[in-house]
């Protein structure tokens, strides 16, 4: 039978296998499983069907809880039921996983095996969310590769059928889930041919009916529950040869063998590696090379791994076999091993006591490998091979870091390599913004399904969301690829930005002889010296070829604006040989009409007409004898940062953090804070330029700024003296600083991102040209060096006195120094100007508890981050738990400083003696409401400390260790809509009904963000999203509203671009109310489809539709017999349409789904009005009759 | 009372189009203008830049921040059904004409030559029985002459008609420095009906807020003047359907444009304010006048006041500037 090569990407292959053998799939999205659910939606959505010949029902669920839950319900009552997940998501499903294997129930769950959160989050694979499940019951079944992938999620499923065992299918996280490969895809035929009807009957009949009633999910006692548990027995005994029977049914089918353990090598081999997952990809490339050069070692790679075979097991080993080095992707610290190892000696061991082993007793060496998709090489495979020969091997060895502190690690020489001669091996650098990863996935599209070549890519990116870079690995060969590690020595590298040439040694990992494709500015005859020595050095040394194109001159010319991912994918063809040139650009503009024909002709004519012009534009460069150039690298970290900061951080920002070794890292996770100020990002083309005699000193531009990228002040002239040249400064306005005081607005030029958010929100207009503004886009370049200096010295203008400043106003507000700078974020974020602003009112004093989220990634993912500390040193102490328990989390520090302020007044008194009354007195009667107040606080703090300093007594130590408690704190909940509305709902209600006082910012993106785009309880009606692909049906959760309802809780929401006065006030009512406060904060997203330079336009119209009705609800209030709601923003002043199609999530379905857009618009139109009735007729309510009475 | 009107080749009961205007998307408007008596209904406008920009600029926005970011490499749901651009006018072409019975005359508004002049061929096959080419130019550019600007205009119209078998009328403004000689040459080009004159909308600056206003201003009747002359002068020199727009209020507005040539009257601005059902309104009272001074069918009146009809053809002409000045009276001119 033939069968359709594809190119995709495994969480594609699974979802596709998966879809069509299930009725009924219930999700929640996580990292890196998401797109498996993504695509399961897409299909129904399209109306595929499964083999049945209907289409499954998919569901998104709040959580991963409430995901397994839904499934578990749905295996009961007798639906083929299936989920998607990894991490800390198959984490909160197990305790149904528990229930699911004790009522033996056939399921598969597809799992893109990730690292579980220990010291810190990693969203990158291992085994450890898999290995914590082994306890349950369930089969585990590992994939290796993107083939293995769509294989093994059918054989599964007829496995379980067949077993009544529920499986895990698993592979490892963005190395197999996202990593794209041509492969052989199955055939409906085959998915039938696989699948025993009368299993699915069986299984279909075990359901729960009315029709025919049983009980199960009962209660047992000690009398029975033990031996009731031993029932299963013989379905666990079976099972291992009822998959086997599976593979080779399959084999008969499709005609690819597997069997429960794969043994690869030598017959005779002395040293054999076990291990599991994509890391056996790389084994095996690694160990037919070393057969190739008559080395005895072989490997077995663990197909299933539970229930796990002895028998199979043992079979499957050479009777050779003198050492065996097992390897585990996980790390169990404590355990007398690793789990793979501890079963290999446990088999072993019973075999060997039983005198069933074939073989003697061959020596057993543990290793850990690859945590968190950390690289695992042949190079590596090797160092094992070469510690498995050494008479005494390193046992609990890890492989592939330096671990410096136990010397675990072993030595290998990373330059071998395996690579074989007819793979062509692409490294390319470029922008998430480029699109050069989207023209990679078309490449290798075009040589999988247009050549007989197998093509594979993966594609590393930062985590940063603005100006992130991207790097692809392209591998294309005659023969099926098994390098499942990047790629280190490439014959083709390819920088598609060029300003990249100043940051790293792009062509490091280039081969000897590579063609490198450099796209600059520079003509042909000066690009060469725009490298730096190192650069240029490399290339000579290793006899480089190098070729330049001015990529986004050919952009323009052809119409394509700033868009060069065509223009380099044509260049990689013309020049890297991988296709002959005249078909490689036919192959290239059959995917331009392709892609582009539903856009207009005239996109395609202009894809056609870059390419053209684009090898006219393509220049090979004579590269010199001798290195001519006169530039060294640039120095990216300044001399004056932490030393920390020098010797680990600039090394993971130049991608040498696999270099750095185990003793440079805090044992426990903790980083310094204020970090991302020593990463000068320069991503930023156009700044913001400011007109000192045009601007009315508002500071409504740094109110919104995302990144804290642009910062007044205002200060004594004095200051001045020694001010760089080019530094510019203005009389003062208002009556709040001594007459002759001076403002300037700097630019901090090398941290914005060029949003222009600051701009579009200025007021000020220039008299004489209305175009222009107080401040006003201008290239960056050119000012660089004049700025880089003027905001260094503007920095070292003292920071006004934050009791002279007017707080509580916009213009105040700012004037106050941002503890929260230069994050990761988008450009042109929508959530960080609140972060900013809290870290500007209250972050001095503040523990943050941060829900996994945007706001986690860009708030503490290495390797800076952004919260800071002010001049005395104090600055928000930041710590993210989970998703789902943030609420909690932040409770437990408010728990924590509620009780060592007790603790602390209750010490004062005990020592007030030694203290002095009149200070002791004052201490715990100290009016902190204000910015005076909290100040002459930690004055009394100060000269407590002094007066505790030489007492030895146990209560003084305490007292001096608790002191800063006596000053007022601030406990702050940040996270997104997913965790409030949705994940954490249940934990947030119970925090806010507690009546602690908690303060809570919701970030509103009304979508999950960091996720890439799924539906939330708080997407509006009508808007498209991910699980909603025909737009949400039902309204946004009126989460502010149900909070009211208690009455003793703050309530507010706010929207920056309507009323930016609204939210300081709202956060100062929300930090001074003593209780539970929660303010839903409006945040324009990149996951609305906008603009995002028009964001605050978009958060004005949002309001004025009514869609986000702005309110503070104040339980002081109601106290003082006032209506505790006021509504502060004004009746729609337009429609919900006016303000919905701005916007592509809402306009995307008119195109799509007309009629129905209509019919969504017109209910959303009915709740938003019926809505704000509730609201106004609740704002109206007279609140004094009971209190006057 | 006979109103049978024929308009480039079609036949059309009475004399009385709406314009292309935004009452249009809309179908349920569409089907009372129906009711109320329209003869044919010119659709809304496609404009170039909608065919060219509007569906790369929603995909710009979707696909922003794609492979970016390893947890978010989309942000929205994978559908091939996006993006279509101006297929939902196509398909509104489609619908229009399955409910209705009236002919349905689709409009293209653009200034170049390119790929979106393949929409009159799609406009075609979803069912149009016309097209209406508007050709919206406003010159700008110092560099470009005269000439250039009237070829551009032929070069247009050539294309689409190269395209398209069913009738095409050429929508015009009134600023050209020959109107005769560009009527012509449009209609030796292959115009199957002048539609005279587009409106161009005119820019207003608020001062408080320091901005230009892009601000609409409906016309009202002062406005026919301008038509009312231009198909007077052309009636007699041309042999191809004549339509009179902008400033069709009233029913006399409309017999006005009629007796001095044009075969239909288009209207906008008086639907936009008054609704649909005031077509109905306009049509009884033309057939009241017309019954009233005993016409015995529109065609009678059509052309009588043209140019060469009227006893003096010099009052639409420079000459008759002169005596309007010379007439012109109020409290300060005595």
């Amino acid at each position: 039978m033939s069968r359709k090569m594809v190119t995709l990407d495994g969480n594609e292959a699974a979802a596709y296998v998966a879809h069509k053998v299930n009725e009924v799939i219930a999700i929640y999205p996580i990292t890196p499983s998401s797109p498996m659910g993504e695509w399961s939606d897409a299909f129904s959505a399209a109306g595929q069907k499964n083999i049945w010949g209907t289409v499954p029902q998919v569901v998104e669920m709040q959580s991963e809880g409430g995901a397994s839950g839904a499934v578990h319900g749905a295996l009961q009552t007798g639906a083929l039921t299936t989920t998607f997940t990894a991490s800390q998501g198959l984490l909160l499903m197990i305790p149904n996983m528990f229930k699911i294997a004790g009522e033996l129930t056939s399921t598969v769950f597809h799992v893109s095996a990730r690292t579980v959160a220990t010291h810190a989050l990693s969203i990158f694979g291992d085994h450890s969310d898999i290995l914590a499940t082994r306890s349950t019951g369930w089969a585990l079944l590992a994939s290796n590769s993107i083939q293995e992938i769509m294989d093994f999620a059918l054989i599964s499923q007829a496995a379980t059928l067949d077993t009544r065992v529920p499986f895990i299918h698993f592979f490892d996280g963005f190395r197999s889930s996202h990593e794209v490969q041509k492969v052989e895809q199955l055939t409906v035929d085959d998915i039938k041919a696989m699948i025993d009807d009368d299993k699915v009957l069986e299984h279909r009949s075990r359901g729960l009916t009315p029709d025919n009633p049983v009980i199960r999910g009962t209660a047992q006692n000690p009398d029975v529950f033990f031996q009731a548990r031993e029932t299963v027995n013989p379905f666990y005994n079976v099972c291992p040869e009822k998959v086997q029977n599976a593979m080779d049914k399959f084999a008969k089918i499709v005609g690819r063998q597997y069997n429960l353990f794969d043994y690869v090598g030598d017959p005779d081999a002395e040293r054999v590696i076990i291990l599991m997952g994509s890391g056996a990809e790389a084994a095996q490339e690694a160990v037919e090379y070393m057969n190739s050069q008559g080395e005895k070692v072989g490997m077995i790679k663990v197909r299933l791994y539970r229930p796990f075979s002895a028998e199979h097991f043992i079979r499957a080993i050479p009777a050779s076999v003198k050492t065996l080095g097992v390897l585990d992707r996980t790390k169990e610290p404590g355990s007398t091993g690793e789990p793979l190892y501890n079963d290999v000696l446990t088999v072993l061991g019973e075999m060997n006591q039983d005198g069933k082993l074939p073989f003697a007793l061959p020596k057993v060496i543990g290793g850990r490998y690859g945590l968190s998709s950390k690289e695992f090489t042949p190079a590596m495979v090797k160092g094992i091979f070469d510690n498995l020969a050494q008479d005494k091997p390193k046992n609990h060895f890890t492989v592939g870091i330096n671990e410096d502190l136990t010397h675990s690690s072993l030595d290998y020489d990373p330059t071998y390599s395996t690579e074989s001669d007819d793979v062509v091996r692409a490294i390319f650098y470029g922008l998430g913004s480029d699109g050069t990863v989207g023209a990679n996935k078309n490449s290798i599209k075009i040589i999988g399904e247009e050549t007989d070549n197998f093509a594979q890519g993966y594609f590393v990116y930062d985590s940063k969301k603005a100006g992130s870079v991207t790097v692809s690995h392209l591998r294309f060969g005659p023969k099926e690829i098994h390098s499942t590690y990047l790629i280190d020595q490439a014959n083709f590298v390819a920088c598609h930005q060029q300003f990249f040439i100043e940051k790293f040694n792009v062509v490091e990992k280039a081969a000897d002889g590579a063609t490198f494709l450099l796209n600059s500015l520079a003509s042909p005859e000066e690009v060469w010296n725009t490298l730096a020595k190192p650069i240029q050095k490399t290339i000579i040394d290793k006899k480089m070829k190098l070729y330049v194109i001015d990529a986004y001159d050919v952009a323009k010319k052809t119409g394509m604006g700033v868009r060069i991912n065509t223009i380099m994918q044509t260049c990689f063809f013309a020049i890297s040989g991988v296709l002959p040139k005249d078909e490689a650009i036919e192959y290239i503009k059959g995917a331009i009409k392709k892609t582009y024909s539903k856009k207009g002709d005239q996109i395609v004519q202009m894809n056609y007409k870059a390419v053209d012009e684009t090898l006219a534009h393509l220049h090979e460069v004579k590269i010199t004898d001798s290195v001519t150039s006169d530039k060294d690298m640039p120095q990216l970290i300044p001399d004056d940062a932490p030393e920390f900061v020098k010797n680990v951080v600039s090394k993971i920002i130049v991608n040498k953090g696999d270099d750095v070794p185990t003793s440079a890292f805090p044992v426990d996770g903790t980083f310094e804070s204020g970090t991302t100020q020593f990463d000068k990002r320069n991503i930023a083309l156009d700044i913001p330029e400011w007109d000192p005699e045009t601007c009315i000193q508002c500071n409504k531009c740094a109110m919104v700024c995302p990144h804290a990228a642009i910062r007044p002040k205002v200060y004594d002239p004095k200051n001045l003296s020694g001010a760089p040249e080019k530094f510019k400064s203005v009389k003062a306005r208002g009556k709040d600083f001594p007459e002759d005081w001076v403002f300037t607005l700097q630019v901090a030029p090398e941290d914005c991102t060029g949003c222009t958010l600051c701009v579009e929100v200025c007021p000020a207009k220039n008299k004489k040209e209305v175009g222009k503004k107080a401040i006003n886009m201008v290239p960056q370049p050119p000012i660089r060096e004049a700025e880089r200096e003027n905001y260094k010295f503007f920095l070292d203008i003292p920071e006004p006195d934050r009791r002279e400043v007017k707080v509580g106003t916009v213009k105040g507000s700012q004037l106050l120094r941002p503890l929260f700078e230069y994050s990761g974020a988008c450009a042109g974020c929508g959530e960080t100007p609140y972060v900013k602003l809290l870290s500007q009112l209250f972050g001095d004093r503040s523990v943050i508890a941060n829900a996994t989220g945007c706001s986690s990634i860009y708030g503490g993912n290495l390797p800076t981050f952004p919260y800071t500390k002010d001049q005395n040193g104090r600055g928000p102490a930041w710590s993210n738990s989970l998703f789902e328990d943030n609420a909690e989390f932040g409770m437990g520090f408010r728990m924590t400083l509620d009780k060592q302020n007790e603790f602390a007044r209750e010490l004062v008194q005990t020592l007030s003696a030694e203290i002095g009354d009149t200070l002791a007195k004052e201490l715990l009667e100290a009016d902190q409401a204000d910015e005076s107040g909290i100040h002459d606080q930690r004055e009394r703090v100060k000269k407590l400390k002094e007066k505790l300093a030489g007492n030895s007594s146990q209560e003084a130590k305490h007292l001096l260790s608790l002191a800063d408690k006596l000053v007022k704190k601030s406990v702050w909940i940040l996270g997104g809509d997913g965790w409030a509305y949705d994940i954490g709902y249940g934990g947030l209600d119970h925090v806010l009904a507690s009546g602690r006082n908690i303060n809570i910012l919701v970030m509103d993106t009304e979508v999950y963000s960091n996720t890439g785009g799924q539906m939330s309880k708080s997407t509006p009606l009508g808007a498209v999203a991910k699980f909603a692909a025909a737009g949400k049906p039902l309204p946004k959760k009126d989460a502010g509203m149900i909070f009211m309802t208690y009455g003793n809780i703050y309530v507010a929401r706010v929207a920056m671009g309507y009323n930016d006065l609204q939210v300081v006030k709202a956060m100062m009512e929300a930090d001074a109310y003593d209780g539970p406060s929660i303010i839903f904060a409006y945040s324009h997203c990149i996951a609305h489809g906008i603009n995002m330079a028009k964001g605050m336009e978009e958060q004005k119209a949002a309001v004025e539709s009514g869609h986000y009705q702005l309110f503070r609800f104040n339980p002081e209030n109601a106290a003082e017999g006032k209506n505790p709601l006021i509504l502060d923003s004004k009746p729609p002043k337009i429609t919900f349409e006016d303000f919905a199609y701005r916007e592509n999530r809402f306009k995307m379905l008119t195109k799509s789904q007309p009629e129905r857009a209509k019919m969504l618009l017109g209910l959303a139109q009915e709740d938003i009005t019926k809505r704000i009735k509730i609201y106004q007729e609740w704002a109206a309510m007279d609140y004094s009759n009971g209190n006057e009475e | 009372m006979d109103l049978t009107t024929k308009y480039m080749g079609l036949t059309l009961k009475n004399p009385l189009v709406p314009s292309a205007s935004p009452l249009s998307k809309d179908l349920d408007n569409i089907k009372k203008l129906e009711d109320a008596g329209a003869s044919a209904i010119v659709l809304y406008s496609l404009f170039e830049e909608q065919i060219n920009f509007e569906a790369s600029e929603m995909d710009y926005f979707l696909t922003r921040g794609t492979h970016s970011f390893a947890e978010a490499l989309s942000y929205f749901p994978e559908s091939d059904d996006y993006y279509r651009g101006p297929e939902e006018y196509l398909e509104h072409i489609q619908a229009v004409k399955k409910s209705t019975n009236i002919p349905v005359i689709a409009s293209l508004n653009g200034v170049s030559t390119g790929g979106w002049i393949d929409y009159a061929k799609k406009m075609q096959d979803a069912g149009a029985d016309a097209l209406e080419l508007n050709i919206y130019f406003l010159a700008t550019d110092s560099g470009m002459e005269c000439r250039q600007i009237e070829n551009q205009y032929n070069i247009i119209l050539k294309a689409v008609k190269a395209n398209v078998n069913i009738p095409v009328a050429v929508k015009i403004g009134s600023n050209f420095s020959s109107i005769p000689r560009t009527a012509l040459e449009l209609q030796d080009n292959g115009a199957d009906a002048l539609v005279m004159f587009n409106r161009f909308y005119q820019p207003d600056l608020d001062l408080d807020e320091l901005e230009v206003k892009p601000g609409v201003v409906l016309s009202s009747s002062n406005d026919l003047r301008v038509p009312l002359r231009w198909i007077a002068i052309l009636r007699d020199k041309m042999d191809i359907s004549l339509a009179g727009t902008t400033g069709v209020h009233t029913a006399l507005d409309a017999l006005k444009l009629i007796a001095a040539g044009a075969d239909v009257t288009q209207m906008c601005a008086s639907l936009l304010v008054n609704g649909p059902s005031y077509l109905g309104t306009i049509l009884a009272d033309m057939e009241k006048w017309l019954d009233e001074k005993e016409y015995a069918s529109l065609d009678i009146l059509r052309g009588s006041m043209s140019q060469k009809a009227v006893a003096d053809p010099g009052a639409f002409e420079r000459a008759n500037y002169m005596k309007a000045l010379n007439e012109f009276k109020n409290q300060y001119v005595r």
